[in-house]
């Protein structure tokens, strides 16, 4: 999909009627295309040629990037720097605001930066507790929830105002979005809590992991149910598994990860265990394109980020479209010379 | 006490009969408190709440109380304070992620609401952000602070004033 009014990398696209971001991912979910996004695992450094690295991986095969913030509850190079070095040059960052490390004013002061350099798309989390990283020592802000934010975005984005009510002169132009985890307890308000997140502002869910498609299936029934489907789009979070043991060990020690046994016996009795694990994730996104609602999937591969191209080519659901990348649409790639 | 926190979302229907009765009371002394002074039986009335509400919720005063909203489980109990949980953290058996031996005070909260009449539907509104001016306040005195529009006989005559226009409105109707 090569959009006509494609601009210069770096300058918005202009948004079209109904949207309400200049991004590319937006334009792909409305478009009705089947959307892939990936997460960027953020370097511990201070050198930008490893954001660079790390994003170019995926050229050609996701429409957006994720920049986790302190995932984890773990330290490195923050998100809106992530998202500041991806916008210099054309990327479509997928800005995830957690709402552990800063308080309101910091996060509405991030929204408006963010957008001003160009990121159309922000996730708004809670955060995972201070408990469960690498400095567990450190305060746990939590002055809003991820609902909270979102209506605090919501509230900036469309009635150009602070949550103090203050104006603001130009408004934060941006796609919202949020988390979902349907594979894990309580199952039965799940739904209710992604109405809720809908209501609250969410446009685009990204989901946890998923190895249990049943459940998949159940949740998004529950979203029909709901009526959010025609109000959200859902992009299924996705992985590699690399061993047996390794998936076992994030089942038991990653809360909210949840894996059937079925899928830890298929990858104990297979041969190559990282290509088992690759073919999987192959026949997950194969299985859950069919469900109706879903709008795309959210790989993350965490510590195996090459493996995305050649799951997403496997997969097919690209359908011969080639997602935006820096040097997509000069014909011949310009060598990198440098002088 | 955690216990008692767990016995009180049980009883979340009694608890939801007796807080509505109990607010109309809170809300109908206005004139009490507005008699006396809100700020001077702030602290004796917050001392009171903390006492009843922390025995009961392990309430932690946020001093906007949301408990007829959230099944009657005290969400300020979430070690990262979600006022519209659960996070994606819970584990397979109910607890929470951060801290393994409680039970999510969401999952909690969605079982007692489920109990609760009004409290079922009101668990469906997003809860707006948290004003953390409040904390450590009683939050009855604002419900009767905040059910009770500018004071109907109020002391100052300039607010009498103020008041009367918006009073004088309505009657239009031919």
């Amino acid at each position: 999909m090569k959009f006509e009014d494609e601009p210069v990398p770096g300058y918005p696209l202009p948004i079209l009627p109904g949207h309400t971001s200049p991004g590319r991912l937006e334009r792909v979910l409305r478009a009705g295309a089947f959307a892939v996004t990936a997460e960027l695992d953020p370097p511990d450094s201070a050198d930008p040629e490893d954001v660079y690295k790390r994003a170019r991986i995926f050229d050609g095969y996701v429409d957006a990037i994720n920049a986790t913030d302190g995932s984890g509850a773990n330290c490195h190079m923050s998100s809106m720097a992530v998202c500041a070095l991806l916008t210099r040059i054309g990327y479509a960052p997928v800005m995830q605001i957690s709402c552990r490390d800063k308080n309101r004013i910091a996060i509405q002061g991030d929204i408006l930066g963010g957008a001003a350099m160009g990121v159309a798309n922000m996730l708004c989390l809670s955060g995972d507790g201070v408990q469960s990283g690498d400095h567990p020592q450190a305060k746990p802000v939590f002055d809003l929830d991820c609902m909270s934010l979102l209506n605090i975005g919501r509230t900036l984005r469309d009635e150009h105002k602070f949550q103090s009510g203050r104006k603001v002169t130009f408004a934060p132009r941006v796609f919202f979005g949020a988390a979902a985890n349907p594979f894990v307890p309580p199952h039965e308000w799940r739904g209710d809590r992604i109405a809720k997140k809908v209501a609250a502002g969410a446009q685009f869910l990204q989901t946890q992991y998923c190895y249990d498609v049943p459940r998949l299936k159940a949740f998004m029934q529950q979203m029909e149910d709901l009526g959010v489907l025609d109000k959200a789009f859902f992009l299924i979070g996705v992985g590699p598994l690399r061993t047996a043991k390794a998936a076992e060990w994030m089942r038991t020690n990653v809360p909210g990860i949840h894996i059937p046994d079925s899928v830890i016996k298929r990858m104990a009795g297979a041969e190559k265990p990282a290509q088992e694990g690759r073919q999987i994730c192959v026949d997950l996104i194969q299985e859950i394109k069919e469900i109706k609602g879903v709008s795309g999937v959210h790989v993350m591969a965490y510590r195996q980020e090459e493996s995305v191209a050649e799951i997403i080519q496997k997969s097919g659901v690209l359908n011969g479209r080639v997602p935006w990348y820096p040097e997509r649409d000069t014909q011949k790639t310009p060598a990198k010379e440098t002088t | 006490m955690y216990s008692v926190r767990l016995w009180s979302v049980r009883h979340a229907r009694g608890m939801e009969l007796f807080y509505s009765a109990f607010e109309k009371a809170v809300v109908a002394l206005h004139p009490v408190w507005n008699w006396i002074g809100y700020e001077r039986v702030e602290k004796p009335v917050a001392a009171i709440e903390k006492l009843f509400k922390g025995f009961l919720f392990d309430c932690k005063m946020c001093g906007q109380c949301a408990l007829s909203s959230t099944g009657m489980s005290c969400s300020m109990n979430c070690p990262k304070t979600i006022r519209n949980g659960p996070c994606g953290g819970v584990r397979a058996n109910g607890h929470c992620e951060v801290k393994p031996e409680m039970r999510c005070v969401w999952v909690e909260a969605f079982a007692g609401s489920e109990r609760m009449v009004e409290g079922k539907k009101a668990i469906r509104i997003v809860q707006l952000p948290v004003d953390r001016r409040l904390e450590g306040k009683s939050s009855w005195l604002k419900v009767a602070r905040d059910k009770n529009p500018p004071p109907p006989k109020p002391a100052a005559p300039v607010a009498a004033a103020a008041a009367a226009p918006a009073t004088s409105t309505p009657p239009k109707a031919p």
